[in-house]
């Protein structure tokens, strides 16, 4: 039960971004994406996650055990957080969201609209919903965006406990997120190499 | 797919969900037009079928844009792809959403309309019947057009344009299943022709409209 990248590929509006991607991710691991903004993060995480078809090279992972997690939440603003909670776990058949909702701290604002969250509230919804996909991998896209120092510890202890039980992570971060045991991969070697005109017209002037 | 529909049904209900809209855009039309095109009574007869069906299509494309749109928006369209619930179905379970709240009350409240309009009388059985086979079909089409415009800013005007012309044969069908039966003449090539619109829109209509969703993701 292992996630692997192959030779990966990947464009974002049609320019590749990066190239010869070549990794694997084993059950109960986590591996950190690192490199500058605009290098292609997102775009490599939603390739692996399905949501967009790569380049070249393939993505290999046993099916339907993905769960991706963006910037967006997801969140619907006129529901209440039981509510938004509920519907991911019906949606992904895994019955009651309670659970969920007390490991991320949400209990207590189990009724309040999602209109009605902070930023730092809403996200913790949003990984909350992770918990309720029941799925072996998470793709996470800078999960830690507007949480405090005590969420981070919450939510790194989460991660934690869903590796302890044989899942995976995939994270892209810029932030610590106190698990030392992650491994790191810069992705900045990986940069596709500048296709086309802007190639050939260096080498005239070369 | 039964969470998704409660869902949207949920959604469309709550505040600003626009629940309503389309049945309250429908009634001004059968209000305004008796009032612009003059009170005699054989003149409203002989253009309601037409007037209604025309208000219904319009009632229909008022939240249309807003069917994916929500949920690209906030991140849920994305979230909604990687669950396992299938694009196509999800698709299906969205118009069948976007059906139940303005194409079925739009059929329930079509009688009181027909009124203000000087409809036959014999017309009112075929009216709501014309309605409940055609706008299951407006709701089908509508979702393939907000598919296709679902990354746009503004896509809510491109989307008319797309799916207006699409709505031609249901709209033809339609009123001319309801002036025949006002008149009382044969109903059966209307009537056959605007459930096959219906049938067939439903069964194309959620494979492409759930491929124009995998591209507009990408």
């Amino acid at each position: 039960m292992n996630l692997q990248v192959v030779d990966l590929a990947v464009a974002r509006g049609g320019v590749a971004v990066l190239a010869a991607v070549n990794f694997r991710l084993d059950a109960g691991r986590a591996l950190i994406l690192r490199g500058p903004n605009g290098l292609g993060k997102t775009t490599l995480l939603r390739t692996v996650a399905g949501l967009q078809p790569p380049l070249a090279g393939e993505v290999r992972v046993p099916e339907d055990q993905m769960a991706y997690a963006a910037h967006a939440d997801g969140l619907k603003s006129t529901l209440t957080v039981a509510e938004n909670l509920g519907f991911w776990a019906s949606v992904f058949g895994t019955g009651s969201a309670e659970a969920a909702l007390a490991a991320m701290n949400l209990t207590g604002l189990r009724d309040r609209r999602a209109a009605d969250l902070s930023a730092g509230q809403k996200r913790r919804l949003g990984l909350a919903r992770l918990l309720v996909t029941g799925r072996r991998f998470w793709c996470l896209d800078e999960p830690t965006v507007s949480l405090d120092t005590a969420s981070v510890a919450l939510f790194a202890g989460v991660l934690r406990a869903h590796l302890a039980e044989g899942g995976a992570a995939l994270i892209a971060t810029h932030i610590d997120l106190g698990l030392p045991e992650a491994a790191l991969l810069d992705l900045t070697p990986f940069r596709a190499p500048l296709s086309g005109p802007a190639g050939a017209f260096d080498e005239a002037f070369s | 797919m039964i969470a998704l529909l409660l869902r949207d049904l949920r959604l469309a209900t709550r505040a600003g969900g626009g629940f309503g809209l389309g049945l309250a855009f429908f009634l001004m039309v059968a209000v305004l037009v008796p009032l612009g095109v003059g009170p005699e009574a054989a003149t409203l007869s002989r253009i309601a079928p037409g007037i209604l069906w025309v208000g219904a299509l319009l009632a229909c494309l008022l939240s249309l844009d807003r069917l994916f749109a929500l949920d690209f928006e906030d991140g849920s369209l994305d979230l909604l792809a990687t669950a396992p619930i299938p694009l196509e179905g999800m698709v299906a379970v969205k118009g069948l959403a976007h059906w139940l709240v303005t194409g079925l009350p739009l059929t329930a409240i079509s009688p009181v309309l027909g009124l203000l309009m000087h409809l036959a009388p014999a017309g009112y059985p075929w009216l709501v019947l014309a309605l409940a086979l055609g706008t299951p079909a407006l709701s089908m089409i509508g979702a393939f057009g907000a598919a296709l415009t679902v990354g746009l800013k503004r896509g809510g005007l491109l989307m008319s344009l797309l799916v207006l012309p699409m709505y031609v044969p249901t709209l033809i069908f339609g009123a001319d299943l309801v002036t025949r039966g006002a008149q009382g003449q044969a109903t059966t090539t209307p009537l056959l022709f605007l459930a096959a619109v219906t049938l067939g829109s439903a069964a194309v209509l959620p494979f492409a409209a759930a491929q124009a969703l995998r591209m507009n993701l990408r």
